[in-house]
């Protein structure tokens, strides 16, 4: 699709949109990943709403507890998935994109919208997962994404001839990239086909097919590839950028790539839903597979600091981890309607109690190498990066909560195997018994990849369930069903 | 066949791999799945599935990754 013709479409959409009379409310955009999808996205915000891309594989009972926070203006669909949005949607307004790019857009309408849209308004709305069981609405602002969008013209070369490969979900902000650089660099977007990504062999004919220069995919994406020896064979010959943002990148899979296609630039992006694109290290030199991969240093428009428990400053030289906190442009307004969770991680400087200035904790812990560069060392509580996915295992524990053999539960991840692991005590029940269960409320991806009965759950001297010791046990081989 | 078994049941319990055929198209094995599939079959049928053979139709059934693993020489 040509510039000519997105612009066309989302001045419709936008028309359509601005017809609700809701402005700076949020629309649901509840459809199939395309392009056409992608270009609703740009008319809900042509139209003075925000956007909040809803993911259409979530099962129905999550589906419910996003929208009933959300409370949209309206849920935009395309014809094939109309009816599924109204069943979800209830009484909401159901738009089809189909019909409002059939109309006439007005320009003046649209003009004046324009005019009114501040940077620091919100731009969309995305849902992550919460460890109350309740995803969180992490609202972008467009000043969050055109901060990012004058990093990368300052960091990096990319212009019409440029060609993004698309990995992420629209729902994801890794998309972002690929929604927003066509219209800052001319570049285009091909949006791969998910299947792709399991079969590197009819995946990088793909992408030399498409020419895509660029990436902006998440480790687990470039790790099959390596893992699968596919580069042995055929070799992407256009790519020149590959970021990778989402999670830790294996270095033994980032030398391989590095060894095949030395000629492209490899950078890791540290982000997060709430703060965007806020870290990189281009990597610059050979990583030994033990090696911790640095997240580098701050994006433009973007600061950084390193709190202590106490919170003190942790600085480059000292020798000691503490939590990254975020500060600048970077920083979104905080969760859509809650003002509880906002509240505790999105708070005042505590190094400049006099002038008002937000910084977002990330709950990422950190420390500053010999070269002065971050290091990312784990997590301060329990959320954990799975696949490329963003994850609260508390979430999965709260969906626990409605299968009645099960008293109490909790959730551990293993790293090394990547498995979430899941122990309950109450009643022994069957594996299918608790995960159909689970599969109703939460995406597949949430899903545990071990069941273990142990009655009673360990606890430590809080009365709390002692995850560490859960995952030594089950390090030691602990029988699951 | 048994030990092709054995590792499907590991990866995901509780499929009926003797006669599901659309283990790729129904989504049961995605990308996360197969590198942990290859990746066994690999060390234990002592062989190297090249990229080139991941392909879709050759992941849909026990019985056509059995065949596989037997073109590749490691049935035997």
């Amino acid at each position: 699709m040509k510039f000519s013709e997105v612009r066309r479409l989302a001045a419709s959409i936008g028309t359509g949109i601005a017809a609700l009379q809701s402005p700076g409310s949020p629309v649901a955009v509840f459809m199939e990943k395309s392009v056409l999808m992608a270009v609703s996205l740009l008319g809900v915000s042509y139209g003075g709403c925000s956007y909040c891309p809803v993911d259409v594989a979530m099962p129905e009972a999550r589906m419910d507890r996003i929208l009933s926070v959300l409370e949209p203006a309206a849920v935009l669909t395309s014809g094939s998935m109309g009816a599924r949005a109204r069943e979800a949607c209830g009484d909401c307004p159901v738009l089809l994109v189909e019909d409002l790019a059939a109309r006439p857009a007005d320009e003046a309408l649209l003009a004046s919208l324009r005019a009114r849209i501040k940077s620091s308004d919100p731009l969309y709305i995305l849902f992550t997962s919460g460890s109350t069981g309740m995803p969180k609405g992490v609202v972008g602002t467009h000043q969050t994404v055109l901060n990012n969008l004058e990093w990368l013209a300052s960091r990096f070369d990319l212009g019409p001839d440029d060609v993004l490969g698309n990995q992420a979900p629209l729902h994801f902000v890794v998309a972002d990239h690929d929604l927003y650089c066509p219209l800052k660099f001319g570049c285009s977007s091909f949006f791969i086909p998910a299947g792709y990504f399991s079969f590197p062999a009819k995946l990088i004919p793909l992408l030399n097919q498409h020419r895509v220069t660029t990436v902006f995919w998440v480790p687990f994406a470039l790790g099959t590839i390596a893992s699968f020896r596919a580069l042995d064979e055929i070799l992407p010959e256009f790519l020149r950028y590959v970021f990778f943002v989402g999670e830790v990148m294996p270095v033994r899979q980032l030398n391989y790539w590095r060894e095949h296609v030395p000629s492209a630039h490899y950078i890791n992006l540290y982000g997060s839903t709430e703060m965007y694109m806020c870290c990189y290290y281009e990597v610059d030199r050979e990583y030994a597979e033990t090696d911790t991969l640095p997240i580098g240093g701050p994006c433009g428009g973007t600061g950084i600091l390193v709190l202590d428990e106490m919170d003190r400053e942790i600085l480059p030289g000292m020798a000691e981890t503490g939590e990254l906190c975020i500060r600048g442009f970077a920083v979104g307004p905080g969760y859509y309607r809650d003002p509880e969770q906002t509240a505790r991680k999105f708070i005042q400087n505590p190094l400049e109690p006099a002038a008002r200035e937000m910084i977002y904790r990330t709950g990422d812990l950190v420390r500053y190498g010999t070269d002065g560069l971050l290091e990312f060392c784990g997590r301060a509580d329990y959320q954990i990066k799975h696949l490329g996915y963003r994850i609260e295992l508390g979430e999965i524990e709260a969906a626990a909560g409605k299968v009645p053999e099960i008293s109490s539960c909790a959730c551990v991840y293993d790293q090394k195997k990547q498995r979430i692991l899941f122990f309950y005590d109450g009643t022994e029940t069957d594996r299918k018994t608790i995960s159909s269960s689970l599969s109703q409320q939460l995406p597949r991806y949430m899903l545990p990849s071990r069941y273990v009965y142990l009655d009673p759950l360990p606890r430590n001297a809080s009365g709390k369930i002692d995850r560490k010791f859960l995952q030594e046990q089950y390090e030691k081989n602990i029988k699951s069903c | 066949m048994e030990e092709l078994y054995e590792i499907l049941e590991d990866i995901i319990p509780g499929e009926d791999y003797k006669n599901s055929t659309a283990l790729v198209d129904d989504d049961i094995l995605t990308s996360f799945e197969l590198v942990r599939l290859v990746t066994e079959i690999d060390s234990t049928f002592d062989i190297s599935i090249p990229s080139s053979e991941i392909v879709p139709d050759n992941f849909n059934s026990a019985e056509t990754i059995w065949a596989l693993i037997e073109r590749l020489g490691g049935a035997g």
